[in-house]
């Protein structure tokens, strides 16, 4: 069961807090991830709509297979500027 | 020269930071907060939150992009994150180049791309009390 650090910005550290450790099923992916997240925090349900994936401080997909220690960002539709 | 911060931006110290005796043009974009919303709701701040490290390696990518096709263009991208007031500045870029028009060029192309693709969030502070989270509306390019 790897144990995964999300950090999360905007609206969904609002829900989530800016960090939070979660432990996985063995080869679980980021979609996994955001799954169990949803079903902890049903707050969550809506908000996945122009959410994008870091793990390790690389944009990555939903299918990204987590490893022990990773790190995954979740990052809501961006507003900079 | 990229970079987040979390304190006022200084315009004029990253136009120094870039410009060389072979730049003849500096186009300096300072994003600043202001005092009305889009739909007109009196603002009186913004807070900025940031993946810093994903930001700064998006403003890098940003500059390399435009330097592959203009090579001669030299850039700065600085956002500030906390919280900001009417008037202050939230960002700015600066494009130096031998001239003019590469200068106006590199500096609209990589404000708009950071809009795009930098993982900046913005939450609108408003008068009567409320707040919101505001995304950026994709390919407007002219906001």
């Amino acid at each position: 069961m790897p144990t995964i650090r999300v950090v999360a910005f905007a609206r969904l550290r609002e829900v989530l807090g800016a960090s939070r450790q979660i432990a996985l099923a063995d080869d679980a992916t980021v979609r996994d991830l955001w799954a169990a997240l949803v079903e902890t925090e049903p707050r969550l349900q809506g908000l996945e709509s122009g959410l994008r994936f870091a793990c390790n401080e690389r944009l990555c997909g939903a299918e990204q297979r987590l490893r022990e220690g990773d790190e995954v960002a979740l990052l809501p539709p961006y507003g900079g500027g | 020269m990229f970079a987040i911060v979390d304190e006022p931006i200084d315009p004029r110290a990253l136009e120094a930071a870039v410009r060389t005796p072979a730049c003849g043009g500096v186009v300096s974009f300072c994003g600043v907060v202001r005092e009305s919303a889009d739909d007109g709701r009196a603002v009186i701040g913004l807070r900025y939150e940031a993946h810093a490290g994903l930001a700064r390696a998006s403003f890098v990518e940003i500059a390399d992009e435009i330097q592959a096709t203009m090579p001669e263009v030299r850039l700065a991208i600085v956002h500030r994150i906390g919280e900001l007031a009417v008037g202050d500045i939230a960002v700015v870029v600066v494009a130096a180049a031998p001239h003019r028009s590469e200068a106006f060029t590199a500096a609209r192309s990589a404000i708009d791309a950071l809009k795009e693709r930098a993982p900046i969030w913005k939450e609108e502070r408003y008068r009567d009390g409320a707040r919101a989270w505001i995304e950026n509306r994709c390919g407007e390019g002219n906001r």
